[in-house]
């Protein structure tokens, strides 16, 4: 068997990010910090991916997350971001618990047909809300960090540096949680439900679980989000938005937990390149990437990495 | 009490519309099991194909009265090659992978086709007011509606009516049935199962673009305009049963109403309601109200 690298990468990538931040431009720290909100989403995305089922709403919960943070400063003047990712994650995850009594029944497609509807009910009701501000959304003030507001021009640091402590955390979680008996099953449930009932373990509640991890980590990526945008509105509930997240995790696949934040830089990247190089093709060049990436490589870019260390 | 006539009449319109942009939807998932998010993309191709060609068509003085089949044959003559192209290039090659594998090239070709509508026809908006203005309008309980939405109505139950004589009283639509039940078997009895689902992908497409194109003269042609149609369209389906036609029409029955009480009740719902009904049926019965029986496989 292989070493397993992960835990050395992750550590390794954090402290370069940390001792190398500074000298990172400001729209560089920005593209990072919403890459790791979108990766913990998509990393969410994977863990499902690999017991064979997509969520096309998985925005019911990036948005639950980014309005529940919201809401702290809003009405309870909260902006510390730990306090505002961990509270967004928590009431995704307790969203996720409840529904999930519902989802964890269906499978393939109208698993995500239902995922869909129901973070459409999420959008139909902020697009009304006038409270929320309805389809403007609204403004949130900068993070604090531990009570301390930073000087303006350190908080795009310390809001990547919490990002990608929060990111690090959650891989890391993560990782640990493929190794259990529970984390295992899911690629048994992807090739032989019946099976997997036969060996005495129980699909369902094994979707369930997975389905209240990846909530949690798309409401703590929504909080992320949202505090490092600055602004928060009902689009984040729209299924474009889920499209993205499901998109970022194909280009990264499933073949670690580390992947789906490289994808979501890559993505990021892309994004950023293709807008500013033409703002009227950029949707075309992330289709054809996506297209090619299922008819040619559909395990992901990460299947790249992995196919040439097994070569050397 | 007295809003229930504007209640009906609205629900009746709104279903209409909805029938009329779902159909095609249902029409390919029924036949090639594809959740086909391009439905959007070629309800918005056939929208700007018939704003733009009529709006030429009519600043040339010609008749207005046969702008109405201008809207018709843009729709047809512009979305076609790009519906072909989509099933020959790129689905046909796609149809032993799994239904959600597929969704995701549907999703990526969504994509590519929403830069393609703007590079054909920019990012400003088009309007055609003449078919809409030219029919006038009619009286129910002292509300006047516009007249053309008597033809959405119209233009809807032809649709409705003439996919169902399609399907079960002619020798395609019954080989058609065949395939649906078993493409092997059907491939087997010398059937050319590849260009049914061609010409299933093609309906399908074109009927979208119809519903753009009825749809253009009623609101502006902006860039977007299918991706609402999109989650919209799979609501109606899914409500009736994917791939079942009277399910279809339920669906944008329900929708339709529910949605216009809403409107005339509770308006901040108007959204929810609709999406609301949706999870509730896939909750209830995922398959749909009208699920098709599974055709038994040995």
């Amino acid at each position: 068997m292989r070493r397993d690298r992960t835990v050395a990468v992750i550590g390794t990538a954090f402290v370069a990010l940390a001792a190398g931040g500074p000298w990172l431009p400001q729209w560089a720290m920005f593209i990072a910090t919403v890459a790791f909100a979108r990766g913990l989403v998509a990393l969410g995305l994977v863990l499902l991916l690999r017991a064979g089922l997509i969520s096309f709403g998985q925005a019911l919960f990036y948005c639950l997350g980014a309005y529940t943070a919201g809401a702290l400063g809003r009405f309870y003047g909260v902006s510390d971001i730990f306090i505002e990712m961990l509270v967004g994650g928590a009431v995704a995850a307790l969203v996720a618990f409840i529904i999930g009594f519902l989802l964890a029944r269906y499978r393939g497609i109208f698993f995500g047909l239902l995922s869909l509807a129901l973070s459409m009910i999420l959008y139909g009701l902020l697009v009304k809300t006038e409270a929320l501000g309805s389809t403007d959304g609204f403004n949130i003030a900068p993070s604090t960090l531990f009570g301390v507001r930073p000087p303006p021009e350190w908080v795009r640091y310390s809001v990547l540096v919490s990002a990608a402590a929060v990111a690090a955390a959650a891989a890391l979680i993560v990782h640990r949680y493929l190794q259990t008996p529970l984390g295992r099953l899911a690629p048994a449930i992807k090739d032989n439900e019946i099976r997997v009932e036969y060996m005495g373990a129980s699909a369902r509640k094994a979707v369930h679980v997975k389905y209240v991890i990846a909530g949690a980590l798309a409401g703590v990526g929504g909080a992320l989000a949202a505090t490092a945008v600055g602004h928060i509105d009902p689009d984040m509930a729209y299924w474009t938005t889920s499209g993205e997240f499901i998109f970022i995790t194909i280009l990264a696949g499933t073949g670690s937990v580390v992947a789906p934040f490289v994808g979501a830089l890559i993505y990021g990247s892309i994004h950023t390149l293709a807008y500013g190089l033409s703002p009227n093709t950029w949707q075309m060049s992330l289709g054809l990437a996506l297209l090619v990436l299922i008819v040619f490589l559909p395990e992901g870019l990460w299947s790249l990495a992995t196919r040439h260390a097994r070569r050397t | 009490m007295d809003q229930i006539p504007s209640v009906i009449v609205d629900g009746v319109m709104y279903s209409a519309w909805l029938f009329m942009a779902a159909l095609g939807l249902t029409l390919i998932y029924g036949v090639m099991k594809i959740v086909n998010v391009t439905h959007g993309s070629f309800y918005a191709i056939g929208a700007y194909a018939a704003a733009s060609l009529t709006a030429a068509y009519l600043a040339r003085g010609f008749p207005p009265m046969l702008s109405y089949a201008v809207l018709v044959v843009a729709a047809i003559v512009v979305a076609a090659p790009f519906a072909i192209a989509i099933e020959r290039v790129i689905l046909r090659f796609m149809y032993a992978r799994d239904e959600v594998v597929i969704l995701l090239a549907t999703y990526a070709l969504f994509l590519i086709l929403e830069d393609v509508i703007k590079l054909i026809w920019g990012v400003n908006p088009y309007f055609i007011a003449e078919p809409y203005a030219l029919l006038g309008s009619f009286q129910v309980a002292d509300m006047a509606y516009p007249t053309y939405n008597l033809l959405l109505v119209a233009a809807a139950l032809v649709f409705g009516g003439g996919l169902a004589w399609l399907l079960h009283s002619t020798r395609a639509g019954k080989l058609l049935v065949a395939v649906i039940h078993d493409p092997e078997v059907s491939r087997a009895m010398g059937v050319n199962v590849g260009r049914y689902y061609l010409a299933t992908f093609l309906l399908g497409s074109l009927l979208a673009a119809l519903a753009g194109a009825f749809t253009a003269p009623t609101v502006s042609v902006v860039p977007g305009l299918g991706v609402d149609v999109i989650v919209l369209s799979f609501a109606v389906v899914v409500i009736g049963g994917l791939g079942s036609l009277p399910g279809a029409a339920l669906g944008a029955v329900i929708v339709g109403i529910v949605r216009s009480l809403s409107v005339h009740y509770m308006p901040q719902l108007e959204l929810f309601v609709i999406y609301f009904v949706m999870a509730a049926v896939l909750a209830v019965r995922p398959r749909g109200l009208f699920s098709l029986a599974e055709p038994r496989k040995i």
